[in-house]
């Protein structure tokens, strides 16, 4: 038996709808007869029409007036959940606004929630949720027990994201009874060039066997002549070498490229649950017996300083 | 100005985790350490109350069997107390009531200005403390603060974001959630591990708190290996290793 109806939490990236939105939109068309999204944000109009490819008949838009969303999102959905519009479950993306508004939606409630999600199925009454534990090496199934409507969130590449269903979704303004009080000053844009990490082919990431924040443009080159994405290790993040918007991991990027060579990453759980889903993985690491030998592909017992500038000059010289 | 830091105590990371068989609850019997991600609250309290030129930082946690260890040294690192609950009752909490719990605790820390959590933690990972400890509080919050500025009564937040940061700011008493380095912890000098041995922990239960603990609307039907991938193969660089990589590049017809 399938679900009567899904709320989905859009979110947009630009002007188009993020992938995580997609997925999840999706999959709930999948295990629902109805699927309907929530947005805050600019051009409502123009994201259902988006979101209409995906199967969402109605966008509930809420204003949360130049504040973060999880105040005025929650209270709104509260608001109609109260009146007696109940949806059978509301679908978040683990991002940054998506967990704010599910942990402010499940205190309003006082209802449960299930976090990083990577599956859902629907067996005759039973909602489950599947999570991946101990860095993608266990799977957890947890179903819900609690009053409707369940509450749950999932991770980036759960599902995949196919058009379908397509409908004119309508769009129903809803006001938020409770105003946020987090205002948002600016919003700051790094700049990147070259594929997206999260969508890239490719990826190349580099770790703390680097050495020095300026061999890191050894992993721009070979991204580079690969026509892929430069990534990184938490490590070296949080040493200041590059973004926080190259992390791949648990707190950061998930990805599922074609290739993923890790140059300098020992394999932590929270690094391999961002990168395990790739197809090939190619590690060089001069210690072998380090983790990440244990998921790949293709391993190189040695020293990046020697193994990537000789990859690169096989490359160039092609 | 007085800062709350929710502080969790984990098992060492370094050991591989363990679910219960029987409850599938995460094992947590051995002793506990401070989680590293919660290191980062308590160097920035720190510096906060002292750039505030005077207050108080106050350790808040939940943690099975009266574990302080983790809590010393948070206070040898210069908080001044904490407040620990203990309970039974609290095996196997979900979010929501270790909020709930929290939430209450943190009311018997006395007057605070500022609540400060990180971001996730390191064996539970839900992220959705920190908000919904606000939101039992109803105090306003900012999630993922890259960095932490108090100005008068506003504190003013770099919020990490996927494509950048934002700067975002709100009143104070606020909950601010922190990611990994913010600011870079100390370490305890053997003078603070000395005075934490006497620093006040509050020690108490769900019944003193007065909050109610029911089931977690919740159950854990299966726990089942991920499949596995093949093992590869796995070489020794000899100076040609680079050559395996080309060699495998041109098999997956990415050059
Ligand atoms: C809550 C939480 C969330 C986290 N989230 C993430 C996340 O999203 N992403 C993430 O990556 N991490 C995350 N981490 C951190 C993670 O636990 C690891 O600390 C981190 O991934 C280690 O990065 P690293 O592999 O670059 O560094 P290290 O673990 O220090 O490994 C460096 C490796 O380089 C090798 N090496 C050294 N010199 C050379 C050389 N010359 N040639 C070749 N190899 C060399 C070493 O043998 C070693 O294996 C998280 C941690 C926590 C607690
Ligand atoms: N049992 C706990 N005791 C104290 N603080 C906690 C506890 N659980 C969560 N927190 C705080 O909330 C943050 C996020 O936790 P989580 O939502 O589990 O990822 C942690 O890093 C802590 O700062």
């Amino acid at each position: 038996m399938a679900l009567e109806r899904i709320w989905v939490y859009a979110e947009v990236a630009g002007d188009k709808p993020t992938s995580i939105t997609l997925e999840n939109l999706t999959k709930a068309r999948e295990v629902a007869g109805v699927v309907e999204a929530w947005y805050s944000g600019p051009d409502a109009a123009a994201v259902a029409s988006e979101l209409g490819q995906y199967g969402v008949s109605k966008v509930y838009a809420v204003d949360a007036g130049g504040t973060l969303p999880g105040i005025p999102v929650a209270s709104a959905m509260k608001a109609e959940i109260d009146g007696g519009n109940q949806p059978d479950l509301v679908a978040f993306g683990s991002t940054y606004d998506g967990r704010d508004i599910l942990a402010r939606l499940a205190v309003a409630l006082d209802r449960p929630v299930v976090t990083n999600g990577s599956g859902l199925s629907v067996e005759g009454d039973e909602v489950r949720v599947e999570e991946a534990i101990f860095g993608g090496s266990q799977i957890v199934t947890t179903a819900f027990r609690s009053a409707k409507p369940y509450l749950a969130s999932f991770r980036p590449k759960s599902f995949a994201a196919e058009p379908g269903g397509a409908t004119t979704a309508e769009v129903v303004e809803v006001a938020a009874p409770q105003q946020g009080t987090a205002k948002l000053v600016e919003r700051h844009i790094e700049e990147r060039s070259g594929p997206v990490l999260d969508e890239a082919r490719i990826v190349v990431s580099g770790g703390r066997g680097l050495g020095e924040a300026e061999k890191y443009a050894m992993i721009e080159e070979l991204a580079k002549l690969l026509g892929g994405a430069p990534g990184a290790s938490r490590a070296i993040v949080d040493a200041g070498w590059v973004p926080y918007s190259y992390q791949v991991g648990q707190t950061g990027k998930v990805v599922k490229p074609d290739i993923y060579i890790a140059a300098g990453i020992s394999g932590a759980t929270q690094h391999m649950v961002g990168m395990k889903g790739s197809k090939n993985i190619i590690a060089v690491n001069k210690d072998g017996d380090a983790p990440i030998f244990g998921i790949a592909d293709l391993g190189i017992v040695g020293d990046v300083h020697k193994v990537l500038p000789a990859l690169i000059e096989a490359l160039k010289a092609r | 100005m007085n800062v709350v830091v929710c502080v969790k105590q984990i098992p060492d990371p370094a050991i591989p985790g363990e679910l219960d068989p029987q409850t599938h609850y995460m094992k947590r019997d051995g002793k506990l350490i401070l989680d590293d991600s919660d290191a980062y609250g308590v160097e920035m309290a720190l510096q906060l109350v002292s750039a505030a030129g005077g207050g108080d930082v106050t350790l808040v946690s939940m943690a099975p069997n009266g574990e302080v260890s983790g809590l010393r040294t948070g206070l040898a690192m210069g908080a001044a107390k904490a407040v620990l609950v203990s309970d039974d009752s609290l095996r196997g909490a979900d979010a929501l009531t270790t909020a709930k719990v929290l939430g209450a605790a943190i009311g018997r820390a006395g007057d605070y200005d500022l609540v400060l959590a990180a971001t996730e933690s390191s064996d539970g990972y839900t992220g959705i403390v920190p908000e919904a400890i606000a939101a039992v509080l109803g105090l306003s919050s900012i999630t993922f603060a890259k960095s932490i500025e108090v100005e008068g009564t506003t504190v003013k937040v770099k919020r990490q974001t996927e494509a950048g940061f934002d700067e975002v700011e709100t009143p104070l008493p606020a909950l601010v959630s922190v990611t990994a380095g913010v600011v870079e912890p100390r370490y305890p000098s053997f003078k603070g591990i000395m005075a934490a041995k006497n620093k006040p922990v509050d020690a108490v239960t769900v019944a003193d708190l007065g909050v109610a603990v029911g089931d977690w609307g919740q159950e854990i039907l299966t726990v089942d290996p991920a499949p596995a991938r093949q093992a590869g193969e796995i070489v020794e660089d000899d100076g040609e290793g680079f050559q395996k990589i080309v060699a495998f590049l041109e098999i997956q017809k990415v050059i």
